[in-house]
């Protein structure tokens, strides 16, 4: 508890306690109208509506098992990767439904990052792994993957540590700087939201510290989700927070509002900790 | 009690389980140590011997190298009628004698009684020659007549040395024309009159591009011509030396100094001038042609055929064994028609291998390189281009032997790359092809170079299919040259487990062949060897790049 206790002191500097944001004043990426998951015949996900502000962090807390991370796999759709897998309602990004045939997913996942729990550079080098998502899209000119490498390095808060290093394996870089080149990585193709699933779980204090500083250097240019398990980080890197139990979105508002006070019993309970 | 104690301490156990390991690896390291023993003493100069022998009253003189001793039952001596054995001795002691000198004294081997040995001695001046034909002689130079006319008797070996030296040259240029020029020569005009019956099918047969095809032709021709008169000529000059030696019943053989591969005496040689002979002998097997019915000579088609096959073969198998099993792994719906497949291909490498063979010359050879010929060969018929057995119908039919080995090791590889890798590639926007070819593959190419490797090992063994696919016993051309397109897969070609068996078993002087079997078997494990040891240190390399997976 120490640790977070001074990472919340350090939090304190980087964040404006005095505003106070409104979710209805508020421009929107990703809406969530009456969404329902299925995995085969077991429900995971049951009407979650919720609107996902611009350029803001909304966080998703809860606990293990309730869901959080499927709805923000829903936002790019990784779950088709998972067979069986039913989904009704639509989440809307500039009013197209992302769940209609007509689609393309590669280009949803353009424009919704991804990074996820554990570190997953991949065994090329540092620049390959930047330049991955250029390289799909068919950018070619070496003056452009360079400036563009090195925006999204320094983007990521990682180019002091790799320059002089950026044809080694990224597979040698440390947890916590894997995490920073993987979000590096997916910064690389200037997506409009990015989602971050437990970013920080499995690195030590020190890498996590960089990675919440980063996060919230990243939220002035992107929107970003995050669903974490720790109730601290939450409450120090987001705006709003949406509080999930059992499938489904029990109370969604103003982070300070969440922790503070909540308006549903459950999530007074999960707060302060008397489950989860 | 306390043999039960130790019994259930687990030690008898850990013994029986060191046990088998020890004698896995003596059964190996046993096999490889025969193997090079009996083969790489064959490079060894051997010294002559001079042996007097009593045959009844009479002595004869025996001149050659004792190839192998035995001993067998006086009474089993004695009922075969092969001598008198001494009084009083259980075993009889018999000496194989490698003579020479085929030609003259009719056998090349013979045994004799070590007890009717009167004397044994090793003179120097014994010499050996290498011949092109008629395998060794042994005996002692008498005299040497050059073209000049003039005639040596004193000092004879250093004249013949120097005669030899100053042949090396015209012989080096008699093989060149042999070889290489009037090979083009042969393969252009034959390239010609397939060209020519070509157009006549065709109907494009018009006066003038026959005209054209006929002038070429004549052009070729006279080239032709002037290359035989001058190869004629060489000959002739190259013949002209002669050297006459006595041999061991005191004959006397004339012969022209062309027909000389090498001379030695082994019997004033160092040990280590032995040793130095003991290389050049060995690279000489390595990178000559085989002579006299693959007795004699080297086995460098035979090398250069197996490496070509294997290396054709991993070229056609890597990428039809990983786009296969990227199809089960990948795409596929798990399920019982899948796994029904699965357990087809894994028996498909339980199937004989000569089974492979018989489909290779039905399938590939008569039904495949049939209709090539048909298609796009017809000016050669009925002369057969591909529908004959050739090196190219070899390799497909030993990719088809391997290829289960590749794609179950190519699928393992495969399961084994973490989902998040996957993820973290379609996260950023690759579609499921993209994120197979930039990350999977890479991942797994560890995998599949170990599927690999296992099969270039067993291919490059296997020699029963062969037999109906393309190997022959003399190939005479190799399945590569400098005449365009270079690479000739539609040859036959030689290989080294095949010559094996044409060695051991084929050939007309079992004795003087039996080396030469061992020496081949060393060579064959020593090219495998070889070839896994590349693909080994190329599979460490790409482990080491994908080393960590997360």
């Amino acid at each position: 508890m120490s640790i977070n206790a001074e990472l919340n002191s350090q939090s304190q500097v980087l964040k404006n306690p005095q505003v106070r944001l409104n979710l209805k004043d508020l421009e929107v990426s990703l809406r969530v109208n009456h969404l329902n998951l299925f995995y085969g015949e077991k429900q995971a996900l049951y009407d979650i509506n919720m609107d996902v502000p611009t350029n803001c962090v909304t966080a998703f807390i809860g606990p293990s098992g309730c869901g959080k991370s499927t709805l923000l796999r829903c936002f790019n759709r990784m779950n088709d990767l998972v067979d069986d897998v039913k989904i009704n309602g639509e989440i809307l990004i500039d009013d197209d439904n992302i769940f209609s045939p007509k689609t393309e997913i590669s280009e949803l996942r353009r424009r919704v990052g991804m990074v996820f729990q554990r570190p997953n550079p991949f065994p090329k080098s540092i620049y390959e792994n930047v330049a991955y998502g250029l390289r799909l899209q068919g950018v070619r000119q070496r003056a452009i993957l360079d400036d563009k490498v090195e925006w999204a390095l320094k983007g990521a808060a990682l180019w002091d540590e790799v320059k002089d290093r950026l044809k080694d394996n990224a597979l040698g870089l440390s947890g916590g700087q894997q995490q920073r080149l993987v979000i590096a990585r997916a910064i690389a193709i200037e997506p409009e939201v990015l989602l971050l699933d437990e970013p920080a779980s499995a690195l030590d204090p020190i890498s996590t510290l960089k990675i919440e500083e980063l996060i919230y250097e990243l939220k002035n240019n992107y929107t970003i989700v995050i669903v974490t398990h720790n109730m601290q980080q939450a409450a120090r890197l987001s705006d709003f927070t949406a509080f999930m139990y059992l499938g489904k979105l029990i109370e969604y508002d103003n982070t300070d509002t969440i922790f503070t006070n909540p308006r549903k019993k459950q999530t007074e309970d999960y707060i302060t900790g008397r489950y989860g | 009690m306390k043999f039960k104690k130790w019994l259930s301490s687990g030690d008898p156990w850990v013994w029986i389980n060191a046990g088998a390991v020890s004698i896995s690896l003596l059964i190996v390291a046993g096999l490889l140590v025969l193997i090079a023993a009996r083969g790489l003493g064959h490079f060894w100069p051997k010294d002559i011997y001079q042996i007097e022998y009593q045959i009844g009253s009479s002595t004869e003189n025996i001149i050659g190298e004792i190839v192998s001793k035995n001993k067998i039952s006086t009474e089993q001596f004695e009922e075969s009628g092969l001598g008198i054995a001494p009084e009083g001795e259980e075993e009889v002691e018999r000496w194989l004698i490698k003579t020479g000198n085929r030609e003259m004294l009719s056998f090349d081997f013979r045994w004799i009684n070590a007890h009717d040995v009167k004397s044994i001695s090793t003179p120097d001046d014994l010499v050996v020659i290498e011949r092109v034909e008629w395998g060794n002689f042994y005996g002692y130079i008498k005299s040497i007549a050059t073209r000049d006319g003039r005639s040596f008797t004193d000092n004879p070996w250093d004249i013949l040395i120097q005669h030899l030296d100053s042949l090396e040259d015209i012989k080096a240029e008699i093989h060149i024309i042999e070889k290489s020029e009037i090979g083009r020569i042969n393969y252009q005009l034959e390239s010609l009159r397939l060209k020519r019956k070509g157009l006549a099918l065709d109907n494009l047969d018009t006066p003038e591009s026959l005209a054209e095809i006929t002038q070429k032709e004549n052009a070729l021709q006279e080239e032709f011509e002037v290359l035989q008169a001058k190869l004629f000529e060489l000959y002739d000059e190259v013949a002209q030396d002669k050297v006459t030696m006595t041999i061991m019943d005191g004959r006397e053989k004339t012969m022209t100094m062309d027909k000389i591969v090498s001379v030695l005496k082994p019997n004033e040689k160092t040990v280590f001038s032995k040793l130095i002979l003991y290389f050049v002998n060995f690279y000489r097997f390595i990178v000559e042609e085989p002579r006299e019915a693959n007795t004699e000579g080297g086995v460098f088609p035979a090398i250069i055929g197996t490496v070509m096959m294997v290396m054709v073969m991993s070229i056609i198998v890597t990428p039809l064994g990983v786009i296969a099993a990227v199809y089960l792994r990948e795409y596929a719906k798990q399920g019982a028609i899948i796994r029904l497949i699965r357990i087809a291909v894994n028996n498909l490498a339980g199937v004989p291998s000569i089974v492979y063979g018989v489909f290779g010359l039905g399938f590939f050879v008569y039904f495949l390189g049939g209709n090539i010929d048909k298609l796009f060969y017809q000016e050669a018929l009925p002369a057969p281009t591909f529908g004959t057995p050739g090196l190219i119908w070899a390799s497909l039919t030993l990719a088809l032997l391997t290829l289960p080995v590749v794609i179950v090791s190519t699928e393992e590889g495969l399961a084994r790359i973490p989902k998040s890798m996957r993820e973290g590639s379609l996260a950023l926007g690759a579609t499921k092809a993209e994120t197979i070819w930039r990350v999977v593959l890479p991942m797994s190419s560890p995998a599949i170079m170990t599927g690999l490797i296992l099969a270039v090992a067993r291919a490059a063994g296997e020699v029963a299919p062969l037999m109906l696919v393309g190997v022959v016993k003399l190939a005479p051309e190799l399945p590569f040259d400098l005449n365009f397109p270079f690479m000739h897969l539609d040859r036959k070609f030689m290989h080294l487990g095949f010559h094996i068996y044409d060695v051991g078993f084929q050939s007309p002087n079992v004795e003087a062949a039996r080396p030469l079997v061992y020496a081949t078997a060393f060579l064959l494990v020593l090219v495998i060897v070889i070839l896994n040891l590349t693909a080994i240190m190329l599979r460490n390399r790409l482990r080491e790049r994908y080393r960590s997976l997360v």
